[in-house]
């Protein structure tokens, strides 16, 4: 097989892979019970009768997480032979903190965070579709804010 | 703190966890990427074409995951209680702040943790922090 040939087909196997790692988050999410709204809240409620199923969803993906991140780490390149690329700053910034606490607050108020909003299109709820184009819209204002702050 | 067991579905969160970690492997150990949804969406906005690919599979595969998920079986339960006015709201700030951020509950909760990196363990702590907050305020002081 030619270079070309065999870069390209390598594209293809990686953008398959890209996929069904997106299709197997998405089951997980909604095995979990993550795709649910109502059930996120419940979690967040700990005032309220609390449902503590999500802190086993996110103990039972950092367990696998954590193995699969120790061998990424001692590799420069993936099983396919693309590059791994990890994030790199250690730095705990304003930005981190505030966003991180801004982001905390629009979670806290409907349930929703990025991943499953995807999940929810993929149901058809207009709801869910709702909250991913405002999300969706954010984060275009935040590139605008990002392109004339400088 | 009342635990409610009704609810509680340990087995289930738990398998679903492990499908997300599973997940999350699969995407460093053979693109070389990491599956955090707001770097992906985020990279969309300003990286080239070429880059673009592997991005939109992955959103691709969590958009088809119902679909895959009903010619097996029902979906489970969906229940948004949130008014459309609140849900454009939320998702404004969900937006603008998970990329002021670098990350949300994939990319530093799951991902960042995983890697053991303080930066995402910080953003955890504080996501979650005014997560638990934000409905404490929301159903017990103001009541809705």
């Amino acid at each position: 097989m030619n270079t070309p040939m065999r870069k390209h087909l390598g594209s293809i196997t990686a953008l398959a892979f890209a996929l069904l790692s997106g299709l197997i988050f998405g089951l997980g999410l909604i095995l979990a019970g993550m795709a649910n709204p109502a059930k996120v809240l419940a979690f967040l409620d700990l005032a309220g009768l609390w449902d503590p199923s999500l802190a086993l969803v996110m103990g039972g993906a950092i367990a696998v997480g954590l193995v699969a991140f120790s061998i990424a780490r001692k590799r420069s390149l993936s099983f396919l032979g693309l590059p791994i690329s990890l994030p790199t700053s250690r730095i705990i910034d304003k930005r981190l903190v505030l966003g991180s606490l801004a982001f905390g607050i629009g979670w806290g108020l409907v349930g929703i965070c990025p991943a499953p909003a995807f999940v929810l299109l993929g149901t058809g709820s207009i709801k869910g579709i709702i909250f991913l184009v405002a999300m969706l819209v954010g984060m275009g204002i935040f590139e605008l804010l990002e392109k004339y702050s400088k | 703190m009342i635990i409610d067991w009704n609810h509680f579905t340990p087995w289930s969160a738990l398998a679903g966890g492990v499908l997300i970690g599973v997940a999350t492997a699969l995407f460093i150990l053979l693109n070389g990427r990491i599956a955090g949804i707001t770097g992906i969406i985020g990279g969309l906005f300003t990286s080239r074409i070429h880059d673009a690919g592997w991005r939109l599979a992955f959103i691709i595969g969590l958009i088809a995951a119902p679909l895959v998920w009903q010619l097996f079986s029902q979906l489970p339960t969906i229940q948004i209680d949130a008014d459309n006015g609140l849900l454009a709201i939320a998702g404004l700030i969900v937006g603008i702040s998970t990329r002021y951020g670098s990350g949300c509950t994939s990319g530093h909760g799951v991902c960042g943790i995983s890697r053991l990196s303080p930066r995402s363990i910080v953003a955890t702590l504080a996501f979650m922090g005014t997560g638990f907050l934000t409905v404490f305020v929301v159903h017990h002081l103001i009541g809705a």
